[in-house]
């Protein structure tokens, strides 16, 4: 089919024609209003995906129930007797759900997310820190301390410590992206994201600790 | 969606995948059980004795295959033509069958290949893990169809959550040599969680703690509302109740200083040790008893010596549990209740040690050998037949890729929700570079070696740039089977590499097609009636949608032009109704053509309705007159803005 200047005029009004009975369907819509088949996932972003306002304080309860819901209705497994080509079309909805559930529902991920959307892409780049000394400093020192530590009490000390500042900035993250101060959420993501690693690793001394 | 609108009989040709009962199968390392929800209660097809179990052992014998008990029972006549265990060497390759040598009684083929599927030797000839498997497969398929009195083609089939991609494609192959199309792969535990969530309406969240014949897996889920969501999976795939067995016998070995032990003898005091194992179940103490070229031996063990043996095993096991626990950012407390499945967890001392971990006794209602059938059967009928009960799971080990210096660069997390798509931008390192070799690999570590290697390809034919130019676009996407695709594209020109990716301890296409010849089990599979019956479900789709569409905007219509419709309708639906696959497909494409300007009568109505400044929602309720499609699909006003 050739596309009609409507067709384009039609998509800039968030409509788009059914692949199945052709009728005109919303763009972000699962499901045919007219024929009931499934949709392609389309565009959306991951928080309009699942309904929400793009924003870091979000209301998780409600994410979690629109992920549930959504997945009710368009998981593959619902379609495993169907045709090919709606069983493809699940599994495109599925993988797109997925991916806006685990992207919001982890408010490192959602905080490096808004922030490309919001046209800063840089806060997960491998290098950042790097440019930012104080933290470079912080992450040293903090290293060095985990690499003393000689006794699983010792670490989980430093992993109580640590989880605390990672409470602190998520507040301050909050706080920063309500003011839409987006240099400071910017730090404060690079340096969760820093916090997280480092997490992890002295979650891994303390299981070589045990062993021992 | 189409068929659902007919009554049994009305259809003439039902879609292949609609057909029939589908069956549940765990396909254990030990035991493989089939169950059915043939009404609403699933069940375990048993044989006349009321056995549920079918021995996963295999005996390839000259003149016939024979598959359970009647095979175990030729082991001491044909050691050498008896196979069990076999789910261990599923998507294996040589290298790692090596670390297994002496354990395993199979002699394997040299094939000189240093990658590839291992194959076994038996009496002389070569054979893949799959094909014994398919022969398992087969018997089970012969009993449901028994039990059932109809053709079953379709299967749930279950592995081990921490099966790699590998091993689960092995797996598929396997059914498909069986005759069986796979309707989902589903995670053991997985199934054991659905089994025990029907009984129960349970809520929050559940370990499953599956300790088999070959394999122990851990996964922590979270019940709600009747969706089971896996929050995190676990395990090891070579760790199971054959290694207590070992233990014992290396015991045995030691104690009554046994020599020269051939694979018989091995196989003999294998089973002898798996019978003690079995009486310290319920005693204190048992015999280990076992005649070895005539001669005799008795030993005796007491549980608390094969407790202190098994220890290091079973802590294993909990080290697992810890890193579930730690992935899915829960502690012991918060888990609500533990399940146990797999007929290693009746030793007490698991019981107690995982009792231990999570502070609270274990459920073990439903018959741990059989519950993993269940689930499948329930997810067979779910799939099926519908079902209000919805399983999310995840993938078990993360994927990557290799990247310079042999580093391994995660694309996919382990315990991402499955089905995912990611994608990850790569570039060349020389001027002038024309090719990129594209190596996935499955696991955690982070180097390649430590991890294993699921397959490489090459994407050719980028356009000779400066080093560090060209953006070569690598996507990984894993269905909901927790199969992997592997694709890539170099975006600055679009050369794309469709590959499949070569698996490295898998079977090749061709190897795959021969098999399926030799087993004869698709002759009837007919190419052109299954083409027939493709177009027929098109056919119904369209016309069903159009049905949908002139109840809703047939007043857009003029009388003239609804008639054409109409005889355009009434041409397809005589198609449909004969067997020219041709004329269907012709009849729709007519049917395509009258019916454009109506299309686009509707979509022009809608832009005028959103451009007069009417919100979508209005739009949509003036043109859905008609208050619901009456078949298909609930009528569904989910958006996402």
């Amino acid at each position: 089919m050739t596309t009609r200047i409507e067709d384009t005029r039609a998509a800039g009004l968030g409509l788009a024609p059914c692949w199945s009975c052709k009728g005109p369907v919303a763009s972000q819509a699962l499901f045919c209003h007219t024929c009931g088949a499934i949709q392609p996932p389309g565009q959306a972003d991951h928080f309009r995906r699942l309904g929400v306002e793009p924003a870091f304080d979000i209301d998780l309860d409600v994410i979690e129930k629109r992920y549930l819901g959504f997945q009710r209705a368009i998981h593959p497994d619902r379609f495993a007797a169907k045709p090919a080509k709606e069983r493809a079309l699940a599994e495109a909805q599925a993988v797109s759900l997925n991916e806006a559930y685990e992207t919001l529902k982890d408010p490192l991920r959602r905080a490096a997310y808004l922030l490309g959307l919001k046209g800063l892409g840089a806060a997960i780049d491998k290098d950042e820190t790097m440019r930012d000394p104080e933290l470079l400093m912080e992450a040293m020192e903090a290293r060095e301390a985990l690499g003393e530590a000689g006794s699983v009490a010792a670490v989980e000390a430093l992993q109580v410590k640590a989880g605390a500042d990672a409470l602190n900035i998520l507040s301050e993250l909050a706080k920063a992206f309500a003011r839409d101060d987006l240099p400071l959420a910017n730090r404060l993501t690079t340096k969760l994201k820093y916090l997280r690693k480092y997490l992890e690793e002295t979650r891994a001394r303390r299981v070589a600790l045990e062993q021992n | 969606m189409l068929l659902q609108i007919h009554e049994p009989g009305e259809t003439p040709e039902p879609h292949a995948r609609e057909r029939g009962t589908a069956i549940g199968i765990d396909l254990g390392t030990t035991n493989t059980v089939v169950a059915v929800v043939d009404g609403e209660q699933p069940e375990v097809l048993r044989d006349p004795a009321g056995d549920g179990l079918i021995p996963s052992v295999v005996a390839l014998l000259e003149d016939r295959v024979v598959v359970g008990r009647a095979a175990q029972a030729l082991r001491a006549k044909h050691p050498h033509r008896v196979v069990g265990s076999i789910k261990r060497l599923m998507g294996r390759g040589i290298h790692d069958v090596k670390a297994l040598a002496g354990v395993l009684p199979y002699k394997i083929a040299a094939t000189g290949e240093s990658v590839g599927m291992v194959r076994l030797d038996i009496a002389g000839r070569s054979v893949t893990p799959i094909e014994i498997s398919a022969e398992i497969l087969k018997a089970v398929k012969a009993r449901a169809e028994a039990a059932l009195g109809l053709d079953v083609t379709q299967a749930v089939v279950t592995v081990p959550a921490y099966f790699d991609d590998a091993a689960r494609g092995a797996t598929k192959d396997a059914a498909k040599l069986a005759g069986l199309d796979v309707l989902r792969l589903v995670n053991e535990p997985t199934a054991a969680a659905l089994a025990y969530g029907l009984d129960s309406g349970a809520e929050g969240v559940y370990a499953i703690y599956d300790l088999g014949g070959g394999t122990f897996d851990i996964s922590l889920l979270r019940l709600q509302k009747g969706v089971f969501q896996v929050l995190a999976t676990g395990g090891d795939a070579a760790l199971g109740g054959d290694d207590f067995d070992h233990v014992l016998a290396e015991w045995a070995i030691k104690q009554a200083g046994i020599s020269n032990l051939d694979s018989a003898g091995a196989a003999s005091l294998l089973l002898a040790a798996r019978a003690a194992k079995e009486a310290l179940t319920g005693s204190e103490r048992a015999q280990l008893a076992v005649t070895l070229g005539g001669r005799k031996f008795e030993l005796e063990i007491g549980r608390v010596e094969f407790e202190a043996m098994i220890a290091p095993l079973i802590q294993r096991t909990i080290q697992a549990c810890r890193q579930v626990l730690s992935d899915a950012g829960a502690a012991p407390k918060e888990v609500q209740g533990v399940v146990l499945v797999g007929g290693s967890t009746r030793v007490p001392a698991v019981r107690r040690k995982v009792e231990e971990f999570f502070g609270k006794p274990p459920l073990s209602d439903i018959n741990p050998d059989e519950v993993v059938a269940i689930g499948a059967a329930l997810q067979a009928k779910a799939l099926t037949r519908g079902s209000d009960t919805l399983l999310l799971d995840v993938i078990p080990l993360s994927l990557g890729i290799e990247t310079m210096g042999g580093i391994v660069e995660k694309v996919i997390e382990r315990n991402t929700p499955i089905p995912v798509a990611k994608a990850q931008e790569f570039t060349t390192y020389q001027d002038g570079q024309t090719g990129m070799l594209v190596h996935v690999v499955q696991g955690e570590r982070e180097t390649v070696e430590a991890c294993r290697s699921l397959g490489r390809f090459e994407l050719h034919g980028i356009p000779p740039m400066v080093a560090g130019a060209a953006r070569i676009q690598v996507t990984y996407a894993v269905d909901a089977d927790g199969l992997l695709t592997v694709s890539a594209v170099e975006k600055t020109t679009g050369v794309k590499a469709e590959i499949a990716v070569k698996p490295s301890y898998g079977l090749s296409d061709a190897e795959m097609a021969d098999m399926l010849r030799d087993s004869l089990v698709h002759a009837r599979d007919d190419m052109e009636r299954r083409l027939l019956i493709e177009a027929r479900v098109e056919a119904e789709r369209v016309l069903l949608a159009l049905d949908a569409a002139l109840r809703a905007d047939g007043a857009l219509l003029q009388p003239e032009e609804r008639s054409k419709i109409d005889a355009a309708i009434a041409r397809a639906r005589a198609a449909i109704a004969g067997t020219d696959r041709d004329a269907i497909n012709a009849a729709i494409d007519l049917l395509d053509r009258e019916t454009h300007p109506f299309a686009q009568r509707r979509m022009d109505r809608a832009i005028a309705q959103a451009l007069r400044g009417q919100s979508l929602d209005e739009v949509e309720a003036s043109m859905a007159t008609d208050p619901a499609p009456e078949h298909g699909q609930p009528k569904r006003g989910a958006t996402a803005s």
